[in-house]
């Protein structure tokens, strides 16, 4: 990346460096976060999100659940000019907006404060019925969460009444990156196939593949898409 | 005379039918009082099943697009089981919505203790800037219910009960009532606490008030109340846990010396089912038993 005040476009090959900007280490590769190139693609080429108007009823809403290890979410969110990429460097600071848990009051973009696991995907559910309500039928909700974060009962509590809802316009990211200690017999897409949701299983890295799972038609129905990357360490 | 929760029902399911922005989000109980409102509003009368914490969730998720979300069930299972959602879907997020609980500290004593809620306000105690009503009549409720519902933004608990005064009192969502003047202490009634206080202090020199909006505390009734009398003497009788308000009398009258009695639900559980009246007799808060504790206190009343 060129270190210059003046770049104002930034591209898949920047979020590495914008990640050391946090972290300090400048070799930051995408494999380092599981969640970077299913985000990337999804702010990229899916989200119909704009930074110059962040509160446009019309806007698809991402809402970011796995609020643990934030540094990809930012990297991205700086990357499409959501807030200046020179605030990265304070991460986690105490004058800091960008904490190790994403505050939507701080950080411009941020739909959702999140860090307690369990909250993204009800949060998601009302958006998903308020919108439909206010004949917004347009905007796609969005909600990730990871493999691990399914253990709390709230999601299953979402899930199955989504399902049952026919929320067609709410889509869950599952990052999983085998991080769950007892695992999901069946697999992750089964629990949402068995309440009525259309379920797609990619590689997390591929982005083409992320594209088209994204991107599928799920008439009358929400939609998971479970990106697997790496075990975790 | 309908029940607070009946005027809930037909309150609720009138202002749905004037303001848009209105929805409202039950977990199974109601939901038959509120069937002819879901019928005319299949998108802002949503029912998610016996799931408390997609309850509150949900509302939070109302509420980040724009919507008064109201949340409605038993108040253990919309106060106390879900608490952290409420904390964080509402509070942390920035957004507000409405509580409304049914069944409160024992409006049903032989459903036993998984159906009783003394905490609930001092559970909210916890947390920034939520308004608390505890009306005392079905009259009252419907009053505080549609202040709530105009309330903006703000995080409001509205508990109702089966618990009721014989007539309402003319409450405005904010400052306390004084119902009699006296000097010899201050007595606050909460809710339908009233008309068992109005009987236990019955000839006493007294001042009693009346509160049906416990947060934000009214301060300044209090201080005038307590300025009025010999000494600055408080009792506090609440139909939740008892103390709850204690700490914030003892804010109130911080600059004066002064002493405070909080009479409530005690905080063993009973272990007994019955009837509520006969719970009320085993917390110390029928008429005599008030009586006796506010004189014991208040000896020169």
């Amino acid at each position: 990346m060129t270190q210059t005040t003046a770049q104002t476009t930034y591209g898949y090959q920047d979020l590495g460096p914008l990640m050391g900007l946090m972290t300090g280490d400048e070799k930051h590769g995408p494999a380092a976060t599981s969640t970077l190139d299913a985000l990337w693609v999804l702010y990229d080429r899916v989200l119909r999100v704009d930074p110059r108007h962040p509160d446009d009823p019309g806007r698809d809403r991402f809402l970011l659940s796995k609020g643990h290890g934030p540094m990809a979410y930012y990297a991205v969110l700086a990357a499409k000019g959501f807030f200046p990429v020179d605030w990265l460097e304070g991460f986690g600071g105490y004058g800091s907006p960008l904490g190790h848990h994403p505050d939507r009051l701080l950080v411009p973009g941020a739909e959702i404060g999140s860090g307690s696991l369990g909250h993204g995907l009800p949060l998601a559910v009302g958006s998903a019925l308020g919108l439909r309500a206010q004949g917004l039928t347009d905007p796609a909700v969005w909600v990730l969460i990871g493999d691990a974060e399914l253990d709390e009962g709230s999601n299953h509590e979402a899930l199955a009444y989504a399902g049952a809802a026919g929320l067609d316009r709410l889509h869950t990211l599952v990052i999983d990156n085998d991080s769950t200690t007892h695992g999901w017999r069946g697999g992750i897409a089964s629990r949402f196939e068995a309440a009525g949701w259309s379920a797609a299983t990619v590689d997390g890295r591929d982005h083409e593949a992320l594209h088209a799972a994204f991107t599928a038609a799920h008439p009358g129905r929400p939609h998971a898409v479970v990106a697997r990357v790496e075990q975790k360490n | 005379m309908d029940t607070m929760r009946e005027r809930f029902i037909s309150v609720t399911s009138q202002v749905l039918d004037e303001d848009p922005r209105l929805a409202l989000v039950l977990a199974e109980i109601s939901k038959d009082g509120f069937r002819p409102a879901q019928d005319r509003h299949p998108e802002r009368v949503i029912n998610v099943g016996i799931r408390e914490q997609l309850l509150i969730g949900t509302g939070g998720g109302l509420a980040l697009t724009g919507l008064r979300p109201v949340m409605h069930t038993f108040a253990s299972f919309l106060v106390e089981r879900p608490f952290e959602q409420i904390k964080l879907d509402f509070g942390h997020q920035g957004t507000g919505g409405v509580l409304v609980s049914a069944g409160a500290s024992y409006d049903w004593p032989a459903g036993g203790f998984t159906h009783m809620s003394p905490g609930d306000v001092a559970l909210l105690d916890t947390l920034d800037d939520w308004t608390v009503h505890v009306p005392g009549h079905p009259d009252e409720a419907e009053a505080l219910l549609r202040h709530a519902y105009a309330a903006g933004d703000d995080k409001v608990y509205v508990r109702l009960s089966l618990q009721s005064n014989r007539t309402a009192q003319p409450v405005d969502g904010a400052r306390f009532l004084t119902v009699r003047e006296g000097r010899a202490g201050v007595v606050v009634a909460v809710g339908p606490m009233l008309d068992d206080v109005l009987a236990a202090t019955e000839g006493l020199d007294v001042t009693v008030l009346y509160a049906s909006t416990v947060r934000p505390f009214d301060d300044d009734a209090l201080r005038a109340a307590a300025a009025r009398g010999t000494d600055a003497d408080v009792v506090l009788v609440e139909p939740y846990l008892a103390g709850t308000s204690t700490r914030a009398a003892s804010d109130a009258l911080v600059d004066v010396p002064h002493r405070v009695l909080g009479l409530g639900v005690s905080r063993a559980e009973l272990r007994r089912y019955g009837s509520m009246d006969e719970h009320t007799a085993d917390h110390g808060l029928d008429p005599a038993a008030l009586r006796d504790r506010i004189t014991a206190f208040l000896p020169k009343a």
